[in-house]
């Protein structure tokens, strides 16, 4: 008796991002192999430089590696022209950044609608599920609130609306808490575990914080560009349990 | 159709208030003057083709390009007279004007070395063949008196008045009427009788246009074969809406004045708007980041930019129409090189002259957000998102 496969909707093989100035060869990401399986939760720690913002770019085709496989939704990323992979990314990927990264001129709503005029749902429909994104992150009433009239962390929880708006199979946050106080971040990182607990979403986090990698059911780290072994730790760092 | 939402574009133009006012007035600047020449040479060119009968023909000698030049002597009229085609009015007299036309200085406060106006001797029937012309004022100059009617542009904008007298030629001549030409050209002549005129100019025999009206439109070209193709009478026919398009060689030298100047205006408003989309691009390259991580592609980014830049252009574009707006009926007058003397008519602000301006506008926009915006879209998405 076999229980079922997990299936993976990240794999990388060999995965790497190279920088050339003149002589110098720098390299971001070098041979990095992973699978992340679909319903996961995964945090991608390291200290800053080791390329766990590179290998979330390159997830999310935000960039294009140099060298490696990089298999994501049963999509071979590198063969997707640049329109293919905005529509691909419209589709699939909800990103949230750092800096939350909402269009200052627009309310709530209109930056939750955003990715949905891309599609082929007619405005109402739009306005009724940007809606209720942000009903679920709690910000029901901050519907016509533009971010200047928000605070960090509501302006976040816009972010995380926006993301899941569209309905993705991909949850990929870089740093979400990073710019966050300790009480907005608890509520971002309890909205990230909902989405994946309650919602199924396959969620991929790059954190610095020990604090947010244990909401995590798995914990990768990478150093000087090289994601290690699974279970292996930095040097001079305490492992996560998640 | 456009991804990127319009508002996004209006928003950030009303976010930067400052620099949207600053580049808008530099492109309303440069609209104001390209339609202010527009309206002047559109005012012209109302103002010549009103002066045109249609069914009306003017004669001139062979190669006279102008009344003013033109020779036109009784006997070629009596020939001209006896040609089929002629209209006669209920008295049965044939509708024709025989026309000496010369050039009196004016004077006054605003030109006192004096402004060059058309002198026009006529009898009876050539005012009759001006429909468009009325004696508002005072009364007709009577036969073999030194008496003249002014156009009410010279009353307006010279001072001439009932009473006055001016001095020209041989003597005093009193005003002793105004009159209105409606839109023609009138309006800047001064109308006399013919006799009266012809002998103070000592030109008797030697006067210088007919005015004819044809029996018929059809018959208009008919008339004017008969009258070119007779040897004899040497003269060159035209009808009178042509005559006057032709004097709208006047505003040439306005006109392509005014287009060079608005046109050098016009470089210097694309740059500002460059200038200002440029900036915008850079302070909004982490939006642009971000618009691209949602899916947006290239072509929305440059679009998004572009009508931008567009929007910024139509708020100048417009705002130039408004700045102009109170030109419109202004009455001003031009030196022509056809007849050497000032004709006045208003500045003429039409659809037409407005749509231009707004076009311009956008032509300096779209010129002005082309390059900005396709930076904006070339952007890498990780070097925009970083250069926030």
């Amino acid at each position: 008796m076999s229980a079922a496969t997990p299936q993976a909707v990240i794999t990388t093989r060999a995965l790497t991002k190279e920088y050339r100035r003149q002589e110098y060869h720098v390299y971001a990401l070098r041979d990095a192999s992973i699978d992340i399986n679909a319903g996961e939760f995964v945090a991608l720690m390291g200290p800053s430089g080791s390329g766990k913002s590179t290998l979330l770019h390159l997830i999310a085709a935000m960039d294009r590696p140099t060298g490696g496989e990089i298999l994501v939704l049963g999509h071979d990323l590198r063969a997707m022209s640049e329109s293919e992979v905005a529509r691909w990314r419209n589709a699939h990927i909800g990103f949230i950044f750092q800096s939350f990264n909402l269009i200052p001129v627009l309310t709530a709503l209109e930056n939750v609608e955003l990715p949905l005029k891309l599609t082929r749902l007619s405005r109402r429909e739009r306005l009724d599920h940007a809606r209720r994104a942000l009903e679920l992150v709690g910000l029901g009433d901050r519907l016509g609130h533009t971010p200047r009239q928000m605070s960090g962390g509501q302006e976040q929880r816009v972010a995380i609306a926006r993301a899941l708006v569209t309905d993705p199979d991909l949850i990929l946050a870089d740093e979400p808490t990073g710019n966050l106080d300790a009480n907005s971040a608890k509520d971002v990182l309890s909205l990230l575990t909902r989405l994946n607990e309650e919602f199924g979403k396959t969620v991929v986090m790059v954190t610095h914080d020990p604090h947010a990698a244990r909401t995590a059911s798995h914990v990768r780290y990478l150093e000087k560009g090289r994601l290690l072994p699974n279970g292996e730790v930095p040097e001079d760092w305490a492992p996560i349990h998640a | 159709m456009l991804a990127i939402p319009i508002s996004y574009n209006l928003r950030n133009l009303t976010a930067r208030k400052t620099t949207t006012a600053m580049t808008a007035l530099g492109i309303a600047l440069t609209v104001a003057v390209l339609l202010s020449v527009s309206a002047l040479v559109q005012g012209l060119r109302t103002s010549l083709a009103a002066s045109g009968n249609p069914l009306q023909v003017l004669v001139l000698r062979k190669g006279g390009t102008a009344e003013l030049n033109s020779v036109i002597t009784r006997t070629a009229y009596q020939d001209i007279l006896a040609r089929p085609g002629i209209a006669h009015d209920e008295a049965g007299r044939p509708m024709a004007s025989l026309e000496v036309v010369t050039v009196i200085v004016l004077e006054s406060k605003e030109n006192p070395s004096g402004i060059n106006i058309n002198l026009r001797g006529l009898t009876p029937m050539g005012f009759r063949l001006r429909d468009e012309v009325k004696l508002t004022a005072g009364r007709m100059f009577r036969p073999g008196h030194r008496e003249i009617v002014a156009g009410r542009s010279l009353v307006s904008r010279y001072g001439v008045h009932l009473g006055q007298k001016l001095r020209f030629g041989r003597g005093e001549w009193e005003v002793t009427g105004i009159m209105d030409g409606g839109r023609t050209s009138a309006n800047s002549e001064v109308f006399a009788d013919l006799n009266q005129l012809a002998a103070d100019q000592n030109r008797s025999t030697a006067l210088s246009s007919v005015l004819l009206r044809a029996e018929s439109r059809d018959g208009v070209q008919t008339l004017i074969n008969d009258l070119e193709t007779d040897r004899r009478l040497n003269v060159d026919a035209m009808t009178e809406p042509a005559y006057y398009a032709q004097q709208t060689s006047s505003a040439m030298p306005i006109q392509a004045l005014g287009t060079f100047v608005a046109l050098i205006m016009s470089i210097g408003s694309s740059f500002a708007a460059m200038n200002t989309m440029y900036a915008a691009v850079a302070r909004r390259s982490s939006e642009i980041g971000t618009l691209r991580v949602l899916g947006f592609s290239r072509r929305s980014i440059l679009l998004a930019f572009l009508l931008e830049s567009t929007l910024l252009s139509l708020i100048g574009g417009f705002l130039g129409c408004l700045l102009v707006l109170p030109l419109n009926g202004l009455e001003t007058g031009v030196g022509s090189f056809v007849t050497f003397s000032e004709l006045t008519f208003s500045f003429h602000i039409t659809p037409q002259v407005m749509l231009t301006g707004v076009l311009f506008a956008l032509v300096m926009g779209v010129l002005g957000g082309i390059l900005p915006a396709a930076s904006a879209a070339r952007k890498q998405i990780l070097s925009a998102l970083k250069s926030a």
